[in-house]
């Protein structure tokens, strides 16, 4: 589904990933680990298409389409989905709005026509539920005064509510307490499937408790310095990064 | 002795004679210039009365003592005043005979808008056959109104045929000497409308300038004057989304709105004015004076938006005269490419326990220029005043300009004044996270930008908030590249 190819990529003139080799198949969940300022943030900015960043060599390919000339908004239409670390605020305009627009958009992309309102309405609350989110929130302005949980849920209740091919989820856990963690963390299991994939990056091994991915890669310094199965996220959490940075300086 | 029908016509002539005007005052168009004939040839073209003419002719002599005013943060060559006819009869013969003549990017506008074919046709210019839709909404519409006793015609009409209000109100809110403008208005002003409400009243409709259509085009110095009786109510729409390509450059109106005691007015506006094109040549320049006067208990509302004109200079206004009266002000103006607005509201305070709320969003993109200007005075017999003001900017790249002038004027101690202002930039990263939500930049912005002004959208009459939000999406449109 996505293939990364010896991806060089930076912000002017900075290079940050050096050559990342990473493949993804429908049904997987790979998990990106590392310390900060590895490039974990850049990769997902990347993938998703962020224009300050600069490819320098290699290339993302998407169903085996190469992404070099495609806008973030038509990535999302193919069903590229980010989570954000940071999600932005947009006053005045609430979750449903928002939903709804994002929504409609991807299907006019498709040639679709607008979806109708009680299908809508019928989606929404169906996803609501999945992630436990309390009907007045959706009439709230998008992040607005939201609380970093409140946020989270609100990136996942979007994730929901697109049905993405690939989610990647940028340090989902960060600003999380262990019940909202538990609740994000179910809400994305629930919708984990033999045909979509999931991209996890995180700092701590916490998420991947709950969330249990089938690859762990270890990024330092723009680079993929090793992969393995979930039980590596293990190691790297009881000998720390800098068995990692100790052993690739060897 | 005794006045005979032929002495009395020929007094008439002579008259006439001594007003120097034969063939010109049978022509269309008048000749380019001002003085006081063309002042008295506007008035006895349309019929007035005399006291009408010397209304007019007061003005012109105040106005010709008057100097233009410059405090205004707006830039533009000003207009030759000498070099402007200032009157036309309404043109009767259709522009077009078919839509296919019409400028296509102005047809697609219109449907991007909703607008339907017949209204296109009209509003276009292009001859539309009787059987159109609002012919028969219009006289059902007049019928209801009737019933009710109000009064809903254009203002020559008025003067015509009820001529005590009209002398009663006009020039009661707005003097003829006001400012420069409004006295040039009063002087030569072309045609508008005039309301009145009966006492108790409560207008069953959201009245329109659009059904007036007896009175398609009003040109370009209208004269509005709105009364609500004691505790009647109105909620009245001027002005289009459709793009209005006046030909006219220099547009001067005055809106006087009366709300006797208990009475309620609603005043929302749309203009959508020629704002010139994308280097900045030609468009609309707008100078209008509006202003309600509150008696006891008495509210009145403006709600604008504002997206067209190439220079917006414009204050709607209340003057809480009554005890226990309330003035609102809730305004939306974009401006883009090169247009300059200054515009904001004046609060009157001076009967005691007054209100008065302002809600002021500015939307700068291009290289435009958006100035808030606000005055808040409280008198000193206004006991227990409170005014409550949000000035919000948002901006668009890195070439415009926001700017807000807040003047606070309190003379009483129990008065309570608040004011908010914020200035927010559209960033990257808002749109990005649009983006990859699968909304394209264009849509995004849009978005961003209906939130910001969600405030004031949603004071508007339900059907024109969705006018006027699809507008604001046109206005915007190629502004971020």
């Amino acid at each position: 589904m996505l293939k990364v190819n010896n991806l060089h990529a930076g912000v002017e003139g900075n290079e940050i990933l050096n050559g990342i080799n990473l493949e993804i198949n429908p049904g997987e969940v790979h998990a990106i680990m590392g310390p900060n300022g590895s490039g974990k943030s850049t990769l997902a900015s990347v993938i998703a298409g962020k224009e300050e960043f600069e490819i320098t060599e290699g290339g993302i390919e998407f169903d085996g389409e190469d992404l070099e000339e495609t806008s973030p908004e038509e990535r999302a239409h193919k069903g590229i989905f980010l989570s954000f670390q940071y999600p932005v605020e947009i006053p005045g305009v609430s979750v449903t709005n928002f939903m709804k627009t994002a929504i409609n958009e991807s299907r006019k992309a498709r040639g679709l026509e607008d979806m109708p309102a009680n299908q809508m309405l019928k989606l929404i609350r169906e996803k609501s539920e999945l992630l436990e989110i309390d009907r007045k929130f959706l009439s709230r302005s998008l992040n607005e005064g939201f609380s970093g949980g409140e946020k989270k849920r609100n990136e996942i209740f979007q994730m929901a509510m697109l049905e993405p091919k690939l989610a990647i989820l940028d340090e989902t856990d960060s600003g999380l307490d262990i019940d909202a963690l538990r609740i994000v963390a179910n809400g994305v299991n629930k919708l984990r499937s033999k045909d979509n994939a999931i991209l996890v990056i995180t700092h701590y091994q916490r998420l991947l408790e709950y969330i249990v991915p089938d690859f762990v890669h270890v990024l330092h310094e723009g680079k993929i310095v090793k992969s393995g199965t979930k039980e590596l996220a293990l190691e790297l959490e009881e000998k720390g990064y800098d068995w990692i940075k100790n052993e690739s300086v060897v | 002795m005794a006045y005979t029908e032929e002495e009395l016509k020929k007094e008439l002539e002579t008259k006439e004679y001594e007003y120097g005007f034969y063939t010109d005052i049978e022509s269309d168009t008048f000749p380019k210039g001002l003085n006081e004939e063309i002042v008295i040839a506007i008035s006895k073209k349309k019929e007035e009365p005399e006291w009408m003419t010397s209304w007019r002719l007061e003005a012109f002599r105040a106005w010709k003592e008057m100097i233009e005013p410059e405090w205004a943060n707006i830039h533009y060559k000003k207009p030759d005043f000498q070099d402007i006819s200032y009157y036309s009869a309404p043109n009767k013969k259709p522009k077009y005979d078919s839509l296919d003549e019409v400028d296509p990017e102005l047809l697609d506008t219109f449907k991007r808008l909703g607008i339907s074919l017949d209204e296109q046709k009209k509003l276009a210019g292009v001859a539309v056959d009787i059987v159109m839709d609002s012919v028969s909404v219009a006289t059902t519409f007049k019928k209801t109104l009737a019933e009710k006793g109000i009064i809903f015609c254009s203002i020559s009409e008025a003067i015509k045929e009820h001529p005590e209000l009209v002398k009663k109100h006009l020039g009661t809110v707005v003097p003829q000497k006001d400012n420069f403008y409004a006295a040039l208005n009063s002087a030569v002003f072309s045609d508008g409308s005039f309301c009145y409400i009966p006492k108790g009243v409560r207008c069953p409709m959201e009245l329109s300038t659009y059904f007036r259509i007896n009175q398609a085009g009003t040109g370009q110095f209208e004269r509005t004057l709105v009364v609500a009786d004691e505790g009647s109510y109105v909620s009245y729409l001027e002005g289009c989304t459709a793009p209005s390509r006046d030909e006219n450059q220099l547009h001067a109106a005055v809106v006087e709105l009366i709300a006797l005691d208990n009475a309620e007015i609603k005043y929302s506006t749309v203009q959508n004015w020629f704002p010139g094109d994308k280097e900045g040549k030609g468009g609309v320049y707008n100078f209008v004076t509006k202003r309600g006067l509150c008696e006891k208990n008495a509210k009145i509302s403006w709600t604008q938006v504002e997206t067209g004109s190439a220079i917006t200079w414009k204050y709607p206004s209340c003057v809480l005269k009554g005890d226990n009266s309330i003035g609102e002000f809730y305004s939306i103006a974009v401006t883009n490419n090169f247009q300059q607005a200054d515009t904001g509201t004046k609060m009157v305070h001076l009967g005691k326990n007054t209100k008065s709320t302002i809600i002021s969003k500015g939307i700068s993109a291009g290289k435009s220029q958006n100035s808030y200007r606000g005055l808040v005075q409280v008198n000193s017999r206004a006991k227990n005043a409170r005014n409550f003001s949000q000035c919000d900017s948002l901006l668009m790249g890195n070439d415009c300009g926001a700017h807000t002038f807040p003047y606070i004027e309190v003379k009483n101690k129990t008065a309570q004044i608040e004011h908010e202002a914020t200035t927010s930039k559209i960033g990257e990263d808002q749109i990005f996270y649009c983006n990859q939500r699968g909304i394209e930049t264009e849509k995004a912005i849009a978005l961003i930008v209906n939130g910001f002004s969600k405030e004031v959208l949603n004071k508007l009459p339900m059907e024109f908030a969705v006018e006027a939000q699809k507008l604001l999406e046109i206005s915007l449109e190629g502004s971020v590249g």
